[in-house]
């Protein structure tokens, strides 16, 4: 998938991802409308379906609100790449089927607005704005057949019935 | 090779003999926890998955305590969704209204944790039973949502920090101020996917109440858990208390810490975390000046009975500062109880304080004390994250609740000493 990229800094918490005051609902059009607001006011108005989010280290630290990674997903954004994520983000975007993407020299070599292509499957990222190449640590087996069944429900139901 | 604590209550909940740390397990849950943001979603995506048992109903806690008493309709409902499904499956652990505190003070509490257990909650403060010798981390609704099915979570075996303790805490420095230290030390993400494990001859100084509010802020430098291992302090409390029997987990003496960080916490003076990180940690004699329109003293961190006997005792007999909001709430209904009894709440209502019946409330900026644009607040809770507490243009300093008392009577932040 292709998208452009829009940066952010170290630290971005899950308050400024979606704020606590749209947190008494979990309808997912309802979130992506607040995604990003306390970092970014006006972000969901100037991205594209695709983009991608690009930040610094530690990304979605904070609370263990699912409703962050679901408001990016519902967004439309495709994928976030990062140094780190808090753990916690970083398993319910695993499990909901939010590509995420560690690589501390992409985000370093991509520049806000520039055009990047992000092969899910093999942690592969083009920047097309710079023609250049980085390979993100592609996941462990165990979370490969999360991501392969499409997120950890899809796994459950897989198993329960099995 | 000796294990850590961690290592080994996570070995015990799977079929491995042993586990080492970066190995990814799928484990067995003694608890598995919800509340009313997080839950909602996990039980849509239940029955949206079709499924049809929960794998024990002794197992699976849902805590209705954050938008309650329900603020508006779309909290009513989504407190009605935990109702419901704790009715239907016979969810032997759902506390409503009158009967509900904030989970992480309500569960060891009510002894529904207890030492060795592996419990997940999702919620990220869910660290804080690791007070107790016990491996709990918050994760969110999905894996609750599967593990009310499966009874089980996967995880990676994290590697441990080990924080040597050692010193007398100083007269008005309690657990929360060890944390904010050790956070401002090592940053928000200083323990990124670690456990925390505390030892040294300042834990059997620590009450389990200050345990917790270390343990509780684990999550705050990124850890996966935060772990103190059992002893007669933790016996005292666990006895006769939690209502599953328990088994005891140390570390080796030639276990594999990752990290070994030693913190003098007898030169540790009371701290507060400036805005907008708790990581921006100061002394709180290095913060002068600093005027603020709202105190809260409550939550899952410091609204615990020895938090407001140490409040009370720093206001009575005096009054809030009329340019003060005192917003006091206790973390569950047997605090209140007992605040009531020993004549706190007394205290804090003759002092113009406000007190609310136990909700998370205003910690994440849901109700019962939101700020407006350009207020700040000193708060006895966990994140001082931007907005958290109400408008984006709000600042939130955190502190221990005798800074909080203080400084409330003052109009500025305070150093107990001095009010
Ligand atoms: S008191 Fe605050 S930190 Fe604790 S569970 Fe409630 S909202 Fe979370």
């Amino acid at each position: 998938m292709n998208g452009k990229c829009w940066k952010f800094k170290d630290n971005i918490n899950t308050d400024e991802i979606i704020p606590a005051r749209y947190l008494n609902t979990s309808d997912e059009a309802e979130l992506a409308k607040h995604c990003m607001e306390d970092a970014d006011a006006g972000f969901v108005e100037k991205i594209s379906k695709g983009d991608i989010i690009v930040a610094d280290e530690n990304f979605g630290c904070g609370s263990s609100r699912e409703h962050a990674p679901i408001a990016i997903k519902a967004a439309g954004l495709s994928c976030v790449i990062a140094k780190s994520f808090a753990r916690i983000f970083f398993r319910n975007s695993i499990n909901i089927g939010l590509p995420i993407f560690e690589c501390k020299e992409a985000v370093d070599g991509i520049s806000e607005g520039d055009e990047v292509e992000v092969d899910i499957a093999n942690g592969k990222i083009t920047n097309h704005s710079t023609g250049k190449n980085y390979g993100a640590e592609p996941y462990p087996q165990e979370l490969r057949e999360i991501i392969d069944a499409g997120g950890l429900m899809n796994y459950v139901k897989q198993k329960v019935s099995a | 090779m000796g294990k850590t604590i961690t290592e080994k209550i996570i070995a015990a909940h799977t079929d491995h003999d042993e586990v080492h740390a970066g190995q990814y397990v799928y484990a067995n849950v003694d608890i598995c926890l919800g509340n009313d943001i997080t839950a909602p979603i996990a039980i849509n995506e239940f029955y949206g998955a079709g499924l049809k048992k929960v794998f024990d109903p002794d197992k699976i806690v849902l805590i209705p305590d954050h938008f309650t008493p329900n603020k508006d309709v779309k909290s009513a409902q989504q407190v009605k969704a935990l109702r419901d499904f704790s009715k239907k499956f016979g969810i032997k652990h759902y506390y409503d209204v009158g009967r509900v505190g904030v989970e992480h003070a309500l569960l060891p509490e009510q002894g529904i944790v207890g030492p060795g257990d592996l419990i997940i909650g999702a919620d990220s403060h869910t660290c804080t039973y690791g007070a107790l010798g016990a491996l709990s981390t918050g994760v969110g609704s999905t894996d609750l949502a599967a593990c009310f099915a499966t009874g089980k979570v996967w995880f990676k075996v994290p590697e441990t920090i080990n924080f040597v303790l050692s010193g007398k805490p100083g007269k008005w420095v309690g657990g929360k101020d060890i944390i904010l230290y050790i956070i401002g030390k090592i940053g928000v993400n200083g323990a990124l996917y670690n456990a925390m494990e505390f030892t040294g001859d300042t834990i059997p100084h620590l009450s389990i109440d200050d345990r917790m509010t270390i343990c509780n802020m684990a999550i705050e430098a990124g850890a996966k858990n935060g772990i103190i291992g059992f002893d007669d302090c933790t016996k005292d409390y666990v006895d006769g208390r939690t209502e599953r029997d328990y088994k005891v987990f140390q570390s080796d003496s030639d276990c594999v810490y990752k990290e070994t960080i030693q913190i003098d916490v007898g030169s540790i003076a009371p701290q507060i975390a400036l805005p907008d990180l708790p990581e921006n940690t100061k002394p709180v004699d290095e913060v002068t000046n600093v005027k603020i329109d709202q105190v809260i003293i409550g939550s899952c961190t410091n609204g615990r009975i020895s938090d407001l006997r140490i409040a009370a005792d720093v206001i009575k007999g005096k009054k809030v500062a009329p340019s003060i909001r005192l917003i006091v709430i206790p973390a569950t209904q047997d605090i209140y109880k007992q605040a009531l009894k020993e004549g706190l709440l007394e205290t804090f209502i003759e002092a113009e304080a406000a007190v609310s019946t136990p909700t998370c409330g205003p910690c994440l900026g849901g109700h019962m004390g939101i700020l407006a644009e350009g207020e700040s607040a000193l708060s006895t809770t966990n994140r001082n994250f931007v907005g958290r507490m109400g408008h984006p243009d709000s600042k939130i300093y955190l502190c221990n609740p005798a800074v909080a008392a203080a400084s409330a009577v003052t109009g500025k932040i305070t150093h107990p000493d001095n009010c």
